[in-house]
């Protein structure tokens, strides 16, 4: 397939405000060292990591402080040099209580992760390579906190021939993808080369929305050297998902409980691959990332290189404060971040930007009755029938939900965005998706 | 006049042959069918309520009667009905006590710290998931009245958004303590006189920013009768296997009014006044 042609488009989808203006055009900040950071144990799908460092232990910047609690889960590290404080307990950011540990900076900011550079990587050995990303704790940065180390590791029956960098970034507001792909583009390819050959993959697409011309302009001047196609897609959100992206990129659709694997494609984000960048060729395991603070609140909205574990008080105090007292706090997106009660949650993995909102921008709202529009119907990317789900689930029959495909719900929040009636419907089906897996786990 | 003769005559031979059919399938095909069932299914309430595990008052009867089940499974009968039940089979019945469930809280509204807005869906179990509903502390009852809608005896109200047992009416079937997602509602002797109406686990100082009726772990209650309190961590407890009479709420004299009976409990909440004007 010619990669420039467009074939195919996703059903449904909306194109909410981007405010993506608000710090798009701003350069990179790096964050200073803080006194303390508060780094939660747990940040990636999978069983959590074992402490392996106790109160009052001196560690380097980089060094491990959590072993892998399994396959599906990866190691943790420490941010900056310092000691190790209480394991304390926090509220994370979906709300339910976490172990977090406290690292208190002894300001030196000494590296000792104990992972060398492996500048030569085109000649190592696959399985040090994927070793190499399992022991510098990646996961996926886009928002899942998948290990990367389990995507990288397709079982053998599945023949992988695409690798898809998600540069789409959709999501409004957020520009933490945008600002990497300008400043550290060739790090994100170099990242894609490298898991292109553990893949053994040799067609390599990175899908970049059409509000993004800069960075589509830089990618598209250095991709030719790495064999990289770089592939501008419509502005429309889910654009970013990632069925949606494999859909509009190979053609190839992923059914109904599927993978990407099963379609032969594997499906990264931008900032994972900067990140596998930094775990080979300069050795460094995964304790900063990039996060956009924004918000018509926010004094001074800016994109920031935050360690692992800073709160986002400190982070908003990095940007002057708030002019106007926001009425909302959300972890991530407007459209699939989550709304916080409490301004201590820690930036983690997947933390890709904390956004205030002010009180004319959030609807108070309490649900209506459905009153049969079918917008929602209209712009659901999966295609679900959401006003019988949303009944079925307020009867609590959860096991007719499921007979209509209500776990391939990705909670994009769509539906709730464009109901008119003001339906917590994203809540409904995030209700009956846990109703069903505890189900599940019972059987 | 031949018309109506005929089309009795044949109307009758046919259901004669059919009549016929049925009598011997009813032999042929007859299910065994206890009649002590019925017998007990009747003595039992009859609301159906599911609390003994059983899917309904009449399939817990056929347990019972094949003696799947012990007579006393049904958590609603009385001690009496349970006798009953088992003089009927011929049986000896096993004494039971009588539980009733009890929500350790004192977050009303007027009490708690508010965490932040909540406009979701107004269910516990759904807010479960979103943060936990409004309040702040997360021990507490969330209140938006799943455990009412749940109990099919009407002996939960939502007051002041807290969750409050009716003791009198409830039964103990145990389906609001399997329904609330903090699993915060427990089942306790009836005959408990007091309880300590906080379920926090966090340290005194944190709670009481939340909560104005929290529990201040100082002990007193412990002191009083070391006996027959309990604590586990921060969080105090009345020993619910060897309880203290009312007369320990006098004797301890709580300072957060947080050791009460349940019907000074109902009444604190009903007049929705903080228990105490310092804190929070």
């Amino acid at each position: 397939m010619n990669s420039t042609q467009k074939v195919v488009k996703f059903r449904g989808g909306v194109h909410p405000r981007e405010g993506k203006e608000l710090t798009a055009s701003k350069e990179l900040r790096i964050a200073p060292l803080l006194e303390k950071y508060i780094v939660p144990i747990r940040q990636s799908i999978g069983a959590p990591p074992a402490l392996c460092v106790k109160k009052g232990d001196a560690v380097k910047k980089g060094q491990r402080i959590a072993e892998p609690g399994g396959f599906v889960s990866v190691p943790l590290h420490s941010p900056t040099s310092g000691t190790v404080g209480d394991v304390v307990e926090i509220i994370g950011v979906t709300g339910a209580a976490e172990q977090a540990v406290e690292i208190i900076a002894d300001g030196n900011d000494e590296w000792g992760s104990g992972l060398d550079p492996i500048p030569n990587w085109e000649n190592t050995d696959r399985d040090l390579l994927k070793k190499r990303i399992l022991d510098a704790g990646i996961v996926g940065m886009g928002g899942a906190a998948f290990p990367t180390h389990v995507k990288l590791s397709p079982p053998p029956e599945k023949h992988i021939d695409t690798l898809i960098i998600n540069g789409a970034e959709c999501e409004p507001f957020l520009t933490a993808d945008h600002r990497l792909m300008l400043e550290k583009g060739e790090a994100a390819l170099i990242g894609a080369s490298i898991a292109a050959k553990i893949l053994k993959v040799n067609r390599i697409f990175i899908g970049i929305e059409e509000n993004k011309p800069d960075a589509i302009q830089k990618l598209t001047e250095l991709a030719p050297k790495y064999k990289i196609n770089v592939v501008p897609l419509r502005v429309r959100y889910p654009q970013g998902a990632e069925k949606q992206l494999i859909y509009e990129l190979t053609g190839r659709k992923v059914l109904e409980g599927g993978l990407p694997m099963d379609v032969g494609c594997v499906v990264m984000n931008i900032g994972t691959a900067a990140a596998v960048h930094n775990a080979v060729v300069l050795g460094e395991p995964l304790i900063e990332r990039i996060t956009t603070v924004t918000g018509s609140p926010v004094a001074d909205p800016a994109n920031w290189l935050f360690r692992i574990g800073t709160p986002i008080s400190k982070a908003l105090e990095l940007c002057g404060g708030v002019t106007t007292a926001p009425a909302k706090v959300i972890m991530g997106g407007p459209m699939m971040g989550f709304a916080q009660s409490n301004i201590d949650v820690p930036i983690t993995k997947n933390s890709s930007g904390v956004l205030l909102m002010a009180p004319e921008e959030v609807e108070q709202f309490s649900g209506n009755p459905c009153i049969r529009c079918g917008r929602c119907v209209a712009s659901c990317p999966m295609n679900l029938l959401i006003p019988q789900l949303s009944v079925m689930v307020e009867a609590e029959k959860f096991d007719m939900a499921e007979h209509n495909y209500v776990m391939d719900c990705m909670e994009c929040g769509i539906c709730a965005y464009v109901c008119p009636a003001k339906r917590p419907l994203v809540q409904h089906f995030r209700r009956a998706k846990a109703e069903i897996l505890a189900k599940r786990r019972k059987k | 006049m031949d018309t109506i003769i005929l089309s009795v005559i044949v109307v009758g031979i046919t259901g004669m042959v059919l009549g016929g059919f049925i009598a011997v399938a009813a032999k042929k095909f007859a299910v065994e069918l206890d009649p002590r069932i019925d017998e007990v299914a009747g003595m039992l309430p009859g609301a159906n309520c599911g609390g003994c595990g059983f899917a309904g008052c009449s399939d817990l009867a056929k347990n019972i009667v094949e003696g799947n089940a012990p007579a006393g499974r049904c958590p609603v009968c009385t001690a009496e009905t349970v006798e009953k039940i088992a003089a009927f089979l011929g049986q000896s019945a096993e004494k039971k006590e009588k539980m009733v469930a009890v929500v350790l809280c004192s977050g009303t509204l007027s009490n708690s710290k508010m965490a932040a807005g909540y406009n979701g869906v107004l269910d516990c179990r759904s807010a479960n998931i979103m943060n936990g509903g409004g309040k702040a502390c997360r021990f507490g009852c969330i209140g938006f009245g799943t455990c009412t809608r749940t109990c099919k005896f009407g002996a939960i109200e939502v007051i002041d958004g807290l969750a409050v047992v009716h003791p009198e009416l409830c039964v103990g079937c145990g389906q609001c303590a399997e329904v609330c997602p903090r699993k915060m509602i427990k089942l306790v002797p009836a005959t408990t006189q007091v309880h300590v109406y906080c379920n926090s686990l966090e340290k005194p100082v944190l709670r009481r920013k939340k909560c104005a009726g929290a529990c201040i772990s100082c002990r007193k209650c412990i002191k009083a009768e070391p006996e027959k309190m309990s604590s586990q961590g921060f969080m105090v407890r009345v020993n619910y296997s060897n309880a203290p009479d009312a007369s320990i709420v006098e004797k301890a004299q709580c300072p957060a009014k947080c050791l009460l009976t349940p019907e000074e409990h109902l009444k604190a909440v009903r007049d929705g006044i903080k228990k105490n004007e310092g804190a929070a």
